[in-house]
């Protein structure tokens, strides 16, 4: 359609100097600022400082990616699901199948054999769920998650069940980086897949469709209203989102060298909601800072006492439900600001 | 000629309720349309069949001769149907620029790419800073909806409206809620909108009214009262029945 | 072959019992204020332990157990109410699911604390432990007891619902929660006061439940699904429509585990998607 024909006359009065100001705002807040590279020196960093505790920092990097993947859905298209553990267990067993069924051990694929599988899955469930909402919504993901894991307990001859399968071993990385028991190599290769993954994330929530993702948490009814395809938007966004975390479950799996059932379970699906609000929902670092928060002091706590990370995790949802999102401390603590666009030009 | 919408023997019933009783009604192109009636006498939900928001129970509408009665919102609103909402209907956390282009992004198909960015989309923002500059709304482009005075956001509901290039624009109290101090800055900028449009206009100031409608239609229980230019509307007994009774329960009240 | 029929039925009519006992309370407040809740299968937990405890420290009979365990909970749960829930009224599901989720995990924590993880039983006293001969066959006494409290329950309850000014507002205020403000209902209050009659509730039906499932502290994760489930397909804030839904899964869980050995597990799961697709507000929600 030819834009000029039908704009409205510019009533004038207006330098075209403010107007390039104006339209610069959409354009830079996409460019890359130089307080977003500190996660990423960050994760450099802790290789080369605790480079006894790379296994957890790899683990830590899976989970980020996880909580990458709600944000797509929760943070950008206010989508509220209690079944994200289905897709991270898709690709966990997509990667792990690969190699213990069919002999194919090359990781890079399995990380899209991971992410294929959890897309595919992803699209269906989207294309029928999305048009619910609410409890529905919330019962139906959760819902359609046990019976993923009730499937896997039925055939456990082929998925062994809650025993897990075990021997999920991988080639080496490109076929000349083998992995070492401190997990030196598992770190940088999560590093790199969610170096890669982030790009991609970050195009996408920037771009015209992330716009409009925004629009539908914002206001719904405005959106169907502008002719929006609403449902399909959203059934895009949930199908990225399932790859996504269909990479984190390919790369957990590959990087325990084992996957069980309990991937499915209801603690993973909460794990991945409270990492992501911890750290921020809607930013795209929220994942990074509740993630690496979230795996220390589990690491730390529940060697101490289960009970007492338990108890203390649910005691810190509840503040920062109460205090941090709805209080003044959100808005001042709102770290987001420096790594986000200003709003104001 | 045909109309640019033509609604034919439209009924909504909400069990045992009727909302919309056999409703007809013809808008040339081009009309200046104006819809009043007491409060509950159907005039949004009228509005709401005509965009698809609501479905109608049975009857016909078309829009420029086609029928769309079986259209989805959204598929009515890629023929060219838009709407403002008596009660704000904003992206309050995004920017008015922000607002402007979602409605220009979606009636594209920008909105459909995912890996340019939202600001490499020239075309677009070039049209909605038009849009803004038209309504004097170039000031506050990159502030977030919520921050702006009530006045101002009406502005941005006309301002999304006008951003989907709508031959049908039906507005529903545009100016209500606007202390009326501000209100004739929103009636000048309906009063400029291009004539091409169509307009069909929900307002309970009779002042406007008469000043901007060529008709007018009466709605009352759901059903069409009357129909007419403003001086029969003015002289019309029942009209005046029903205004005059509106304004004593409003008094009572 | 009919007796399979006669055991689906009657073990499905017991666990739709237990299910109803929960859930309703569940229900209501859902209805009510639109509250997404996950904390309620920990009031059911909380009322298993309370049972325990009364019954095996203090040596109190196992009907004695239930009243105090029904009481107190009840009341305890107002404070929770008072204190977290209020503020959360009118906010999205997201801060109210984080909450109940929080909630949640220090209820397990605590409880494991105190308890352990390991499973614990109780003992019932022996008229409810043997089985009951009805019309020439014999039935578990323990299930035949838990239909009858079930059936005890919804007759009160319809008549609380149906036949009580306190009822009448609470229906009021389930349809139109403005509307039943703007005439003087106070909305809070009724809250509350059902907030707690539905935790007390929670907490018989966990009490009652040891007998069936043993008690671990998992019980308030691991059976909540259940519960929204049976709130999601009956409808929410609608009486009957628990009862429907705790009748239809309950069946269905029943008939699929006796019909279908290990598939049968997801009967109950495929019948509430099933239903959840085709009927998004439940079979007694309005759309």
């Amino acid at each position: 359609m030819d834009a000029s024909k039908s704009r409205p006359a510019p009533a004038g009065g207006e330098s075209t100097v403010a107007r390039a100001g104006v339209a610069d705002f959409l354009v830079r807040r996409s460019r890359f600022r130089p307080a977003e590279a500190l996660p990423w020196i960050a994760a450099i960093a802790a290789f080369f400082i605790f480079p006894s505790q790379m296994v957890l920092g790899g683990q830590t990097l899976i989970m980020i990616l996880f909580a990458l993947s709600l944000d797509l859905i929760l943070g950008y298209a206010g989508i509220v699901t209690l079944g994200h553990a289905a897709f991270f267990g898709l690709g966990a067993y997509g990667a792990s199948l690969l190699i213990t069924d069919l002999g194919w051990s090359e990781p890079v694929s399995g990380l899209l054999a991971g992410a294929l599988i959890a897309a595919i899955a992803g699209f269906l469930s989207g294309w029928l769920l999305l048009r619910y909402r609410g409890l529905a919504f919330l019962v139906l993901t959760l819902s359609v998650t046990i019976m993923l894991q009730q499937l896997g307990n039925l055939f456990r001859d082929f998925t062994g069940g809650y025993d897990g399968i075990p021997g999920v071993n991988v080639a080496p990385l490109f076929g000349r980086f083998d992995y070492d028991i401190y997990g030196h190599t598992y770190y940088l290769y999560c590093l790199g897949v969610l170096l890669i993954v982030f790009y991609c994330v970050r195009r996408i929530v920037y771009s015209p469709f992330g716009q409009a993702l925004v629009g539908i948490r914002e206001n719904i009814g405005r959106m169907n209203a502008l002719g929006s395809p609403v449902h399909w938007r959203l059934v895009v966004v949930y199908t990225i989102s399932a790859a996504v975390a269909g990479i984190a479950g390919a790369l957990f799996a590959q990087t325990n060298a084992f996957v069980t059932l309990g991937v499915f379970d209801f603690d993973q699906s909460a794990a991945v909601l409270i990492m992501l609000i911890l750290g921020g929902a809607g930013w795209l670092y929220g994942g990074f800072i509740g993630a690496a928060l979230y795996m220390v002091l589990q690491n730390e706590l529940a060697k101490a006492s289960p009970e007492f990370w338990q108890f203390g995790i649910g005691l810190l949802l509840i503040g920062v439900v109460l205090f941090v999102r709805r209080g003044t401390l959100g808005r001042v603590l709102n770290v987001s600001r420096l790594l986000q666009a200003r709003t104001q030009p | 000629m045909t109309a640019a919408l033509e609604i034919r023997n439209l009924r909504k019933n909400f069990g045992a309720i009727e909302v919309a009783n056999d409703i007809n009604l013809a808008l040339p192109r081009g009309a200046r349309h104006a819809l009043i009636g007491p409060n509950g006498a159907g005039k949004t939900t009228l509005v709401n069949l005509i965009t698809g928001r609501v479905r109608s129970s049975s009857g016909q509408v078309l829009l420029d001769g086609d029928e769309i009665t079986s259209l989805s919102q959204a598929a009515r609103t890629r023929r060219g149907i838009a709407r403002t909402f008596q009660v704000n209907q904003l992206f309050r956390n995004l920017t008015v620029l922000e607002n402007v282009y979602l409605a220009i992004g979606e009636r594209t198909g920008a909105c459909n790419r995912l890996w340019r960015s939202a600001g490499s989309e020239a075309a677009v923002i070039e049209e909605a800073l038009d849009h803004l500059q038209s309504l004097a709304l170039s000031s506050d482009a990159c502030r977030p909806v919520r921050e702006l005075p009530y006045g101002r956001q009406r502005l941005v509901e006309i301002a999304i409206a006008l951003a989907q290039q709508p031959k049908l624009l039906l507005l529903d109290e545009p100016a209500a809620g606007v202390p009326s101090s501000e209100s004739h800055l929103i009636l000048d900028v309906i009063s400029r909108l291009d004539p091409n449009i169509t307009i069909l206009i929900i307002e309970h100031d009779m002042d406007v009214v008469f000043r901007f409608a060529q008709r007018i239609t009466v709605l009352a229980a759901g059903a069409v009262l009357t129909e007419g230019t403003p001086d029969e509307i003015s002289a019309d007994p029942r009209v005046r029945a029903i205004y005059l009774g509106e304004k004593r329960e409003a008094q009572h009240g | 072959m009919v007796n399979t029929l006669v055991s689906i039925l009657f073990d499905g009519l017991a666990w739709a019992m237990f299910l109803f006992i929960v859930s309703v309370g569940l229900s209501v407040t859902m209805g009510l204020m639109g509250f997404v809740n996950l904390a309620h299968g920990a009031f059911a937990m909380a009322g298993g332990y309370l049972v325990l405890t009364t019954m095996s420290a203090w040596g109190v009979p196992f009907l004695g157990a239930l009243v105090i365990t029904f009481v107190v909970v009840g009341a305890a749960s107002v404070l929770f109410e008072r204190v977290l829930y209020a503020r959360l009224y009118g906010a999205g599901e997201l801060d109210q699911v984080l909450m109940t989720i929080g909630l949640t995990f220090m209820a397990i924590a605590t409880y494991t604390y105190f308890y352990g993880p390991l499973t614990h039983a109780i003992r019932i006293p022996d008229y409810l432990a043997g089985q009951l001969n009805l019309g020439g066959r014999s039935f578990p006494a323990y299930r035949v007891f838990l239909i009858g409290v079930g059936a005890a329950l919804i007759a009160a309850l319809w008549y609380g619902f149906d036949r009580t000014s306190l009822g009448a507002k609470i229906r009021a205020s389930v349809d139109n929660r403005r509307m039943a403000q703007s005439v003087g209902i106070d909305v809070d209050l009724l809250f509350t006061i059902t907030f707690a009659v539905g935790s007390g509730l929670a907490a018989l039906g966990g009490g009652l439940a040891i007998q069936l499932l043993g008690l671990t502290p998992n019980f308030a994760i691991i059976y909540l699904v259940f519960f929204l489930l049976v709130v999601a397909v009956g409808g929410s804030g609608s009486l009957w429509g628990t009862l429907a839904g705790a009748l239809v899964l309950g069946m269905a869980d029943t008939a699929g585990k006796y019909l279908f050995s290990d598939a049968g597990t997801f009967a109950i799961y495929a019948v509430a998607v099933l239903i959840l697709l085709l009927k998004p507000a439940g079979l007694y929600g309005r759309e």
